[in-house]
């Protein structure tokens, strides 16, 4: 069954939509993370303009954000001290991502910026996560146990900077110059690139803030609903390009596939999990690396100019 | 039984209209299935149906047969870049471009048998009739204008919007019923944008331009495609917050209907 989305100005099947919001929310339940950096890609590939794919999947991973976030909330796994730190510098990233956005827009650049932003990134975390991920498999094999918890790192440069503040859920007494400037990356690069960044932002407060586990999934949800959900009315107030139905379709598939991800995600072994998400992310990043090195069939394309929509 | 009727009226009204070509001994009258293709959730794209009829001014004796028609629908006008890849330190990125300045965003020529049998290149080209001799204006730095016909950003232009059944060049596409009768469907595609589409059909004989008749049909959104679409536009804040509320509302229930403990 054909819908014609109002915005994009296509019509898709609403079953292959949804199915994508279903298998997308699948790993993002599994992996505890938004989904964003396959939704994008996603909807690119079945005909959707970069444009309304990145402004469109902020919607979506503010829901599935959400449904999350609730469920730490009532694990109480949530360090709102934290959350609100990372906002401060989150919104200001967000408003900076959604500005350049809209000038690479006009300048006919945005689809490279988005494509070399998917390529340097996720090539460069999926590497540091599968190399990761196999050392910690390859010591369990070794030890044939578990290692004792460790906390991760010593103190870095990080924790000698001033204006140090206390997190008493994580236990952490650390400058708000490092909690900011991870916050504003993550709002900047979501809205320039349409992910919401979870799988950046967990081991970024993992290795840089040393947050502990347990808490740190739970908060990274709340930087990224919120983050999401105002790069979702920033885009509709400056770009016009939110499909509403297309993000309809797509949450409500997302929030499906996403409990029955979280399931299958407890059920194996936390490194297998990281192996699985850094190839993953890998993938997505070499992908885009062979449209950007590949001669291309087509040498030309052509677009909208602005206010002829 | 449709087309039937309309084939009727489309008789009945040549002959009560008035007025004709100048010169000619026959008029030509048009007509369009639908003035109005609607743009609802369902929409995969449409057809609209051409009909017409040649008839005598009744001032001549009107020929029989002989004729050739060729419809040129032009769609809403729109600027568009046309960007050409090249590598660039290892990667391909676009280098180079154009902007078409106001060029149709939809375009069909319909014929009734390959429009170089109609008509000599020059008449073809002084009469603008298809994909080869549209006008095609690109800023060339301060100036507006039409370039060569094989300028690679032209030829790419247009193999673009083929590709995207955006253009259309179909010399078979238009079927005479009798002599004096004809039939053509016009095919809009999903991507079509909405606007006014102006159905000119032109009537030849004998390599000469008998006359023409212009109409035209609109494709607008509407309903609830319609509604998102403007609020989308006119309310952008609004719908922005309607739509982060959406997504809210929706991660709630999602929470509460898979709750666990």
């Amino acid at each position: 069954m054909d819908i014609y989305l109002p915005i994009a100005d296509l019509p898709v099947n609403v079953f292959l939509v949804f199915a994508m919001g279903i298998a997308v929310g699948f790993i993002s339940g599994m992996f505890g993370i938004g989904g964003g950096f396959l939704m994008t890609p996603l909807l690119i590939f079945i005909g959707v303009s970069p444009a309304v794919a990145v402004a469109t999947v902020s919607s979506h991973i503010a829901a599935s954000s959400f449904s999350g976030a609730l469920n730490y909330w009532r694990r109480r796994a949530i360090d709102l001290a934290l959350a609100f730190m990372l906002l401060i510098g989150g919104l200001i990233g967000t408003a900076a991502g959604v500005w350049l956005f809209t000038l690479l827009r006009a300048l006919g650049q945005l689809d490279l910026v988005i494509a070399l932003s998917y390529v340097i990134l996720l090539s460069s975390v999926g590497s540091l996560m599968v190399a990761e991920s196999v050392q910690a498999i390859i010591r369990l094999q070794r030890d044939k146990q578990a290692p004792p918890a460790r906390h991760p790192g010593g103190h870095t440069w990080l924790h000698g900077l001033p204006l140090k503040v206390r997190f008493k859920q994580s236990r952490l007494y650390v400058s708000v110059i490092p909690v900011w400037g991870i916050g504003f990356v993550m709002g900047f690069l979501g809205a320039i690139m349409g992910i919401g960044g979870g799988f950046i932002l967990v081991p970024a407060l993992i290795y840089l803030l040393h947050v502990p586990t347990n808490v740190v999934i739970g908060t990274s949800m709340v930087l990224t609903l919120v983050t999401m959900a105002s790069a979702t009315v920033m885009h509709s107030a400056t770009n016009h390009l939110v499909d509403a139905l297309l993000a309809l379709i797509l949450m409500v598939g997302g929030v499906i596939g996403a409990q029955f991800g979280a399931q299958a995600g407890q059920k194996m072994r936390s490194e297998r999990l990281r192996l699985m998400l850094g190839l993953l992310v890998l993938a997505v990043g070499l992908r885009f690396a062979v449209n950007l090195f590949v001669t291309p069939g087509e040498m030309f394309s052509f677009r909208l100019m602005e206010g002829d929509r | 039984m449709r087309r039937a009727l309309l084939v009727l009226a489309i008789v009945a009204a040549g002959l009560l209209a008035p007025g004709g070509g100048a010169g000619a001994a026959e008029r030509l009258v048009t007509s369009l299935s639908t003035h109005r293709v609607l743009i609802n959730s369902v929409f995969t794209g449409a057809e609209v149906v051409l009909f017409g009829a040649v008839e005598g001014d009744g001032t001549t004796p009107v020929r029989r047969g002989g004729f050739d028609v060729i419809a040129t629908v032009v769609g809403p006008r729109q600027t568009l870049k046309t960007l050409r890849k090249d590598r660039m330190l290892g990667i391909w990125i676009n280098v180079d471009s154009r902007t078409f300045i106001d060029v149709p965003a939809y375009l069909a020529v319909l014929g009734t048998r390959p429009f170089d049998r109609i008509l000599p290149p020059d008449r073809l080209r002084r009469l603008q009739i298809g994909h080869r001799n549209v006008v095609l204006p690109q800023q060339i730095g301060p100036d507006i204008a039409d370039v060569v016909t094989d300028d690679p950003f032209r030829q790419a232009f247009l193999r673009l919007k083929t590709e995207r059944k955006l253009y259309i060049e179909d010399p078979t596409a238009v079927t005479m019923l009798s002599p004096t009768l004809f039939q053509a469907s016009i095919p809009v595609p999903a991507e079509a944008p909405v606007g006014t589409y102006e159905v000119d059909v032109k009537l030849f004989h004998d390599g000469a331009l008998v006359t023409r008749s212009t109409s035209a049909f609109e494709i607008t959104k509407v309903g609830f495609e319609r509604f998102v679409a403007t609020a989308a536009v006119d309310n952008g804040l609004l719908y922005g917050i309607v739509t982060a509320m959406m997504a809210l509302m929706t991660g709630w229930l999602a929470s509460v209907v898979f709750r666990r403990d």
